[in-house]
């Protein structure tokens, strides 16, 4: 990295970054909130959602705040009409064509901007049967909205395992395997980073799959633990999500310096044995690990 | 290089020995390149023989086979499931065995072939018991209703149908770029050269590098393919980079409806693209060209094919260029149907063996382009117009046209026209006089569609409209790939929008959300209000469909999606009590 620095105004402030900087980053050291989607903190910007758009002043058309550098002397608003009417518009257009129902977030922003996707008579929409393959995870593409993280982590981000790609085009256009063989039969190694990474609950684990299916998820009864995982000697930093007692799914934090969020089949599946019936407490158990 | 994973499916023995013969002779430069793709890098050897590996299996048995794709898959170390991402990104691919045995039969549904009763004529060939597939333009709409023969390499070729067709061209309103267009032998190196073929680089190479550059940027020559960026400057910015690897591309995807220029370009011509590519590698320390040509233009890719090769057997081409004067190869690479391909950084993607999606620009081509290098991009209209300037000079070059868009223009003049094909006239020309020419009677115009599916509906009082990038921009309107596509008053107008919209839909790359979302619901809203006059809130939609496909798309498909439906309502020509 250059240690040359740019300056620039972000709504109206002055403020100076290292050459190289994102606006997205150089706006969040402002405090000044710039909604994202396809943006993750342990991966490579793709811009696809556009969810981040902000105006640049002499640009003809907006940009994505997640990839576009500061540029010495620019003039950047994130918050105008036209920006909001734009994420509006992008928020309305991914609330008609796929179920956003559980991604809080998205509701969230959804109310705030005004998206109204009731204004569509009878719009296609993605309706792909949830494709459960096996006891780990779940694939529930019609929540999926394309946002290419599952494919990086499995990719060149973190696992270089490459078993997902985007296939098809347009609005056709979906996650997959070759030939759409089921995951098992594909390159898939069960480390569970796509899951860590998807914005929509499309993917996610075969536990809570069950559970919500049994109308028994009940995030606001949930807590986390955090441990550090016991297989190796890396020494993943696991969050164990717990409800009723029983580990429900395994996370790691996506600014943690060993993981950054990412994992292998046994940090993130090989919890049974946490809850095999031993004459120890399970909750201690947890607890101890942990120091 | 990660461990990968391959499936058990195996090739037959013929898809084994294409895939063997395309892995163990690798073209003409074979080197290790850095791979620049949105910022992710990528170390790939051989992974740009994946395409035309694709081609190959495709054409073996008439569909892709898992283990034809997974052999060639592992012979160029791509991932299993990208390979299949890529194949299944291309129209001319399919990934299952077809119902129906023999070749494929595209016919054109876009605006000219569906006024030549297109839809009749798929009809006809489907009642025929061909294997039939209604699809976008296919480059020929001079010939309305267009026909493209996919065929299996062991079909047996059916001459009256692969025929060469009529060559449609008229010279009368100017005779630059046509110049050779009927008289010389697009097969024949002697031919070419009889008729002034490759003085331009003999020329070239005497007045040297800097020279070719400066004519080229006070010519004023802008570029052809849609966007009109002045070339000297692409041509600049390459020539002043210091890297270790450089490369020309000339762009043949024309995919734009209407647009057939590049393709009666290399038919008629193809040694001057060559010469053209070769002064602009020799003009900015380039090495290496290539030409991406559109997957259905058989005839076109003969012709090139044949004329690369005789520029090499001439010295032409290759390592010493005009007995040891600079290096220049140049390697052919065919597009499998998506007019995606034809923006530049898609067209990037593609040939590298990714996805033909648009990377994010900056950085620009002339930046980080082809295998992440220095890149000039450039229409073939736009090179070979460099021929001229370097044997004429500026003044020559500049002494037709307006000041601001000096020189000719080829246009593709078609739909309700006594006498369509390719036009030449200098710049300026009013674009009644051109229709004229064109054997249109004006009194029975409806509209005129200027710049294909990407431009934009001109009304009746329009028809003044002087055929100039300044002319053009005056009124909201774009020359675009020079498209001239003629609609009397007794088209169904409606029908066309609606057609312009199903092609955004079925063309957009899928990967950004306001055009992957919105050229679908631009679509459905058309297909609902079609014939009537839209209530406020269906015109509120429509424009917010076209802001946000304009605003915050990632590329140039996204952001002209709605400029033509758009400029339908505000020229009066749909949707207003009559
Ligand atoms: C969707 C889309 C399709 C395009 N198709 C073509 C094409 O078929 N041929 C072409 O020359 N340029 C095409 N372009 C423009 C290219 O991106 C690029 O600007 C051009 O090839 C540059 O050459 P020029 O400067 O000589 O015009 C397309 C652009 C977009 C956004
Ligand atoms: S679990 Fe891991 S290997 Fe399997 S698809 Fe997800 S990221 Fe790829
Ligand atoms: S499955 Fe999730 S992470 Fe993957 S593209 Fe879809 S929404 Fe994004
Ligand atoms: S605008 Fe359309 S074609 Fe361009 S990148 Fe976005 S989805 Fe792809
Ligand atoms: S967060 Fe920037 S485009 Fe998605």
């Amino acid at each position: 990295m250059s240690n040359k620095s740019v300056s620039l105004h972000i709504d109206d402030q002055l403020i100076t970054v290292p050459e190289g900087t994102t606006i997205l980053e150089a706006a969040q050291s402002m405090n000044i909130e710039i909604p994202t989607l396809c943006w993750a903190e342990n991966l490579t910007p793709v811009n696809v959602c556009r969810l981040c758009v902000v105006e640049a002043e002499g640009a003809r058309t907006l940009i994505p705040a997640c990839s576009r550098t500061c540029e010495d002397g620019a003039a950047v608003k994130t918050n105008t009409d036209r920006v909001r009417e734009n994420r509006r518009m992008v928020l309305e257009l991914l609330d008609s064509a796929n179920d956003l129902s559980q991604s809080d977030n998205l509701q969230e922003l959804i109310s705030d901007y005004g998206a109204d996707s009731d204004r569509y008579t009878d719009p296609v929409k993605t309706t792909t049967p949830p494709k459960v393959e096996d006891d780990l995870f779940v694939r529930a593409y019609e929540r999926c909205v394309l946002c290419y993280k599952c494919v990086e982590a499995c990719g060149d981000d973190a696992q270089f395992t490459f078993a997902i790609a985007v296939a098809g085009r347009g609005f056709d256009a979906k996650i997959s395997t070759e030939h759409d063989v089921p995951l098992p039969e594909s390159a898939c190694v069960y480390c569970g980073n796509c899951i860590g990474v998807c914005p929509t609950n499309a993917l996610q684990f075969k536990t809570e799959f069950d559970m919500r299916e049994a109308a028994n998820w009940r995030p606001e009864e949930q807590s986390v633990t955090e441990t550090i995982c016991s297989y190796c000697g890396v020494g993943c930093t696991l969050e164990l999500h717990t409800q009723d007692n029983q580990i429900v799914k395994v996370t790691s934090p996506a600014d943690h310096s060993v993981t950054s969020g990412h994992l292998c089949v046994k940090g993130r599946f090989g919890w049974q044995y946490v809850q095999a019936p031993v004459y120890r407490a399970p909750s201690s158990d947890s607890e101890q690990s942990a120091k | 290089m990660p461990d990968l994973k391959f499936s058990d499916a195996e090739p037959d023995d013929h898809e084994r020995a294409l895939v063997d013969a395309l892995v163990e002779q690798p073209p003409v430069v074979r080197q290790s390149e850095r791979v620049v793709l949105g910022g992710i890098r990528r170390a790939g050897d051989a992974r740009h023989l994946l395409l035309p590996g694709l081609h190959d299996l495709n054409a073996s048995r008439g569909w892709i086979s898992p283990g034809g794709l997974n052999y060639l898959a592992e012979s160029l170390q791509v991932p299993p499931a990208e390979a299949f991402g890529v194949a299944s990104f291309y129209d001319l691919f399919e990934l299952e065995e077809p119902d129906m045995p023999g070749p494929r039969h595209h016919v054109c549904v876009d605006a000219s072939c569906a006024l030549a009763d297109a839809s009749g004529y798929a009809q006809q060939l489907r009642a025929e018991g061909k294997n039939v597939h209604e699809g976008p333009c296919l480059g020929q709409c001079e010939n309305a209703p267009a026909l493209f023969i996919q065929a299996r390499s062991s079909d047996p070729v059916d001459m009256a149908s692969t025929g060469e067709t009529e060559q449609k061209f008229n010279a009368t309103l100017a005779n630059r770029l046509l110049r050779r267009f009927g008289l010389v032998d697009p097969q024949s190196l002697r031919s070419y050269r009889e008729h002034g073929g490759y003085q331009a680089l003999k020329t070239a190479i005497e007045v040297g590098q800097e020279e070719i550059i400066r004519l080229v940027t006070e010519s004023g020559l802008t570029g052809r393919g849609g966007a009109a960026f002045p070339t000297g400057r692409k041509w600049r910015t390459v020539a002043n980079h210091d890297h270790r690897q450089k490369y020309v591309v000339a762009n043949a995807d024309e995919s734009e409806p209407g647009t057939f220029k590049d393709r009666m370009i290399i038919e008629n011509d193809p040694f001057a693209l060559i010469e053209a590519m070769t002064i602009a590698g020799f003009a900015t320390g380039c090495t290496k060209g290539w030409i991406y040509i559109r997957g259905e233009y058989s005839t076109a890719t003969k012709r090139l094919r044949s004329a690369i090769e005789q520029a090499y057997q001439a010295g032409l081409l290759g390592a010493n260029v005009h007995d040891g004067a600079f290096t220049f190869d140049i390697e052919l690479r065919q597009g499998a149907g998506a007019y995606i391909c034809g923006e530049e950084t898609a067209l990037f993607n593609s040939i590298e063996g990714f996805r033909g999606e648009p990377r994010s620009k900056p950085p620009f081509p002339t930046e980080s382009g082809l295998f992440g290098c220095p890149t000039i991009v450039n229409n073939p209209e736009t090179l070979i117009n460099v021929l001229d300037i370097a044997t004429y000079g500026v003044d020559v070059f500049r002494s037709v046209g307006t000041p601001n868009s000096p020189g000719t223009k080829l246009f593709c003049v078609s739909g309700d026209v006594g006498n369509p094909g390719l036009y030449e006239a200098a710049f300026g020309l009013p674009l009644h006089e051109l229709l004229e020419v064109a054997g249109v009677q004006i009194e029975d115009v409806q509209a005129v569609l200027l710049g294909g599916a990407a431009g934009r509906f001109l009304a009746p009082p329009n028809l003044d409209l002087p055929l100039s990038f300044e002319g053009t921009a005056e009124r909201g309107a774009t020359l675009g790939s020079g498209a001239v596509t003629v609609f009397s008053k007794d088209v169904d107008l409606w029908s066309v929008l609606v057609r312009l919209a199903k092609f955004f839909r079925d063309e957009s790359c899928g990967q950004c959300v306001p055009c992957r979302i919105g050229t679908t619901r631009q679509h459905e809203v058309l297909l609902q209000i079609r014939g009537t006059q839209p209530n406020e809130s269906e015109r509120v939609l429509l424009s917010d469909l076209s802001m946000v496909m304009g605003d915050s798309s990632i590329c140039g498909l996204g952001h002209t999606a709605a400029s033509a439906v758009q400029s339908a309502f505000t020229e009066g020509l749909v949707g207003v009590q009559t």
